[in-house]
């Protein structure tokens, strides 16, 4: 396991996401509120690209014609036929067990700590200034 | 396969109104008078010509009677014939059908008073659905209340098209009436006519209405479960009868399918589909549209999953095997032991309080 610096906090818009490359992977980053995640990119459906798809709540019913909305933005919707994913777990809604996208440890660290090492970031430099996302692959 | 030592439960046999004066003793002087002044008669559905071959097998014809008109035959060729322990009579007459539904409610009281007076009380191992008028859910509703009481009807009775798809909400109470007596739905071939019997409009030849029905099914079943009717009535089983079922595993892989990707405008439907059709829908297994080679049989009830979907029929009189052949080839001595015998003690509740 290892830990890779893969973008500025600020550049994961609210409620969007953003997609890198890390160590060959395609890795889609989202942000809800404070939060941010990290899930692979590709829907273990059809392999439609997941940084794409909406976030929505989580719907749920109590009664038929009653729609009852929780976890705002923390679903994920795949942009190609509509599937739901737990954004903080990968899993499915429809098959949690069985169907799942993996998810990744994401934390907010700070550039003045990071400078110091041992990390690095692959593609882009870093500044003492600002917040960068860790993912740990 | 000899099915006689077995005692199997027969889901669906038909016994036939020979015509309106059968009925007449058992409505009301106002009904009597006006199908006697009108002249109406002969109010079965359009499926079965009495005179098609399909509507009843050679060997069971009788000379100047309707097929399916005489408990005597019946006894004789579906009762001993298939040495059956129960068997279900599915009255397909037209008060259902009917655009008055102060008529048709008048009909279907007649059928079921019929039915229970001219066959169940003459013989005791015959059980019955409640025929009941879809398209007001109140007089069906009535009709269940006033004969549930009698434990010989042991499923409320639907065509399978009528005015509006089945899961609507209007048609709830007659659901709420049936779960709280424990009667399974029955739905079965047959329709009211409001609508074509496939979704491109109407067929000119029998061979089209037959041939399409799995639609009309596969409609209803859809309708049952994006209403949520499966979740409102967790108690409460449906029947398909004649409706075929080797046609199911692609219908339960695309509902899956679809759910997944659409379940977000229906969350009241939790459960992948596959799972609430496996656990809550039965199906009588004539007619069968078996595969030629029995081994692919084997294949086909691998995909649909369960072995507890399927119930015995012989869809008596109607022509759909020969001899003693009412099951395809192809199923193994332990399903048909559940088919014939603990799929339909199951599925009906009623039938476990009088098995000896």
């Amino acid at each position: 396991m290892a830990r890779h610096i893969v973008a500025k906090a600020l550049d994961v818009p609210a409620d969007g996401s953003k997609l890198v490359t890390v160590a060959g992977r395609a890795i889609a980053l989202f942000r809800v509120g404070e939060e941010y995640f990290a899930i692979n990119n590709r829907c273990p459906h059809e392999g439609g690209s997941l940084c794409h798809g909406r976030l929505v709540s989580l719907v749920r019913s109590d009664e038929p014609g009653t729609y009852r909305l929780s976890r705002r933005n923390e679903m994920l919707q795949c942009p190609w036929h509509g599937w739901e994913f737990d954004i903080r777990t990968g899993q499915s809604w429809c098959d949690p067990e069985r169907i799942r996208t993996r998810n990744y440890v994401v934390t907010v660290e700070p550039g003045e700590e990071l400078v110091k090492g041992p990390y690095k970031a692959e593609t882009f430099p870093i500044s003492v200034d600002g917040d960068y996302l860790v993912v740990e692959i | 396969m000899d099915l006689r030592g077995l005692a199997p439960i027969d889901c669906d046999l038909h016994p036939a109104v020979p015509g309106m004066a059968a009925l007449l003793p058992y409505m009301e002087q106002h009904w009597q008078d006006t199908f006697i002044a009108r002249g109406i008669d002969g109010l079965d559905l359009a499926l079965y010509p009495p005179n098609a071959p399909i509507s009843c097998r050679p060997d069971w014809r009788r000379d100047g009677e309707k097929p399916g008109s005489s408990l005597i035959a019946m006894q004789e060729q579906a009762l001993d014939g298939f040495g059956a322990r129960f068997g279900i009579l599915n009255c397909i007459y037209g008060g259902p059908a009917l655009y008055s539904e102060d008529m048709g409610a008048a009909v279907c009281r007649a059928t079921n008073d019929w039915i229970r007076a001219e066959w169940l009380d003459r013989e005791s191992r015959l059980r019955a659905s409640i025929v009941v008028l879809v398209q007001n859910p109140e007089l069906a509703v009535a009709e269940i209340e006033r004969l549930a009481s009698d434990r010989r009807f042991v499923q409320v009775l639907l065509l399978a098209s009528g005015e509006l798809p089945l899961g609507r909400r209007q048609h709830w109470p007659i659901y709420e009436a049936a779960e709280k007596h424990g009667l399974p739905i029955g739905i079965h071939a047959g329709s009211g006519n409001r609508h074509a019997p496939s979704g491109i409009g109407w067929p000119p030849y029998l061979i089209q209405d037959h041939a399409t029905y799995a639609q009309t099914f596969q409609t209803q079943l859809l309708s049952l479960l994006a209403e949520g009717v499966f979740g409102k009535f967790p108690n409460l089983r449906f029947v398909l009868m004649e409706s075929g079922f080797t046609w199911l595993p692609p219908f339960l892989w695309r509902a899956v399918k679809m759910w997944r990707g659409m379940r977000r405008e229906i969350p009241w439907v939790e459960q992948s589909p596959d799972q609430i059709f496996r656990e809550r829908v039965r199906i009588t297994v004539q007619p069968a549209d078996a595969p030629a080679d029995p081994a692919q049989m084997a294949e086909l009830l691998k995909m649909i999953g369960s072995d507890e979907m399927l119930l015995f029929s012989t869809d008596y009189p109607h022509w759909r095997f020969e001899g003693q052949d009412a099951l395809p080839p192809g199923f193994d001595d332990a399903l048909v032991r559940k088919i014939l015998v603990d799929n339909p003690l199951a599925t009906y509740p009623r039938l476990k309080e009088t098995l000896s």
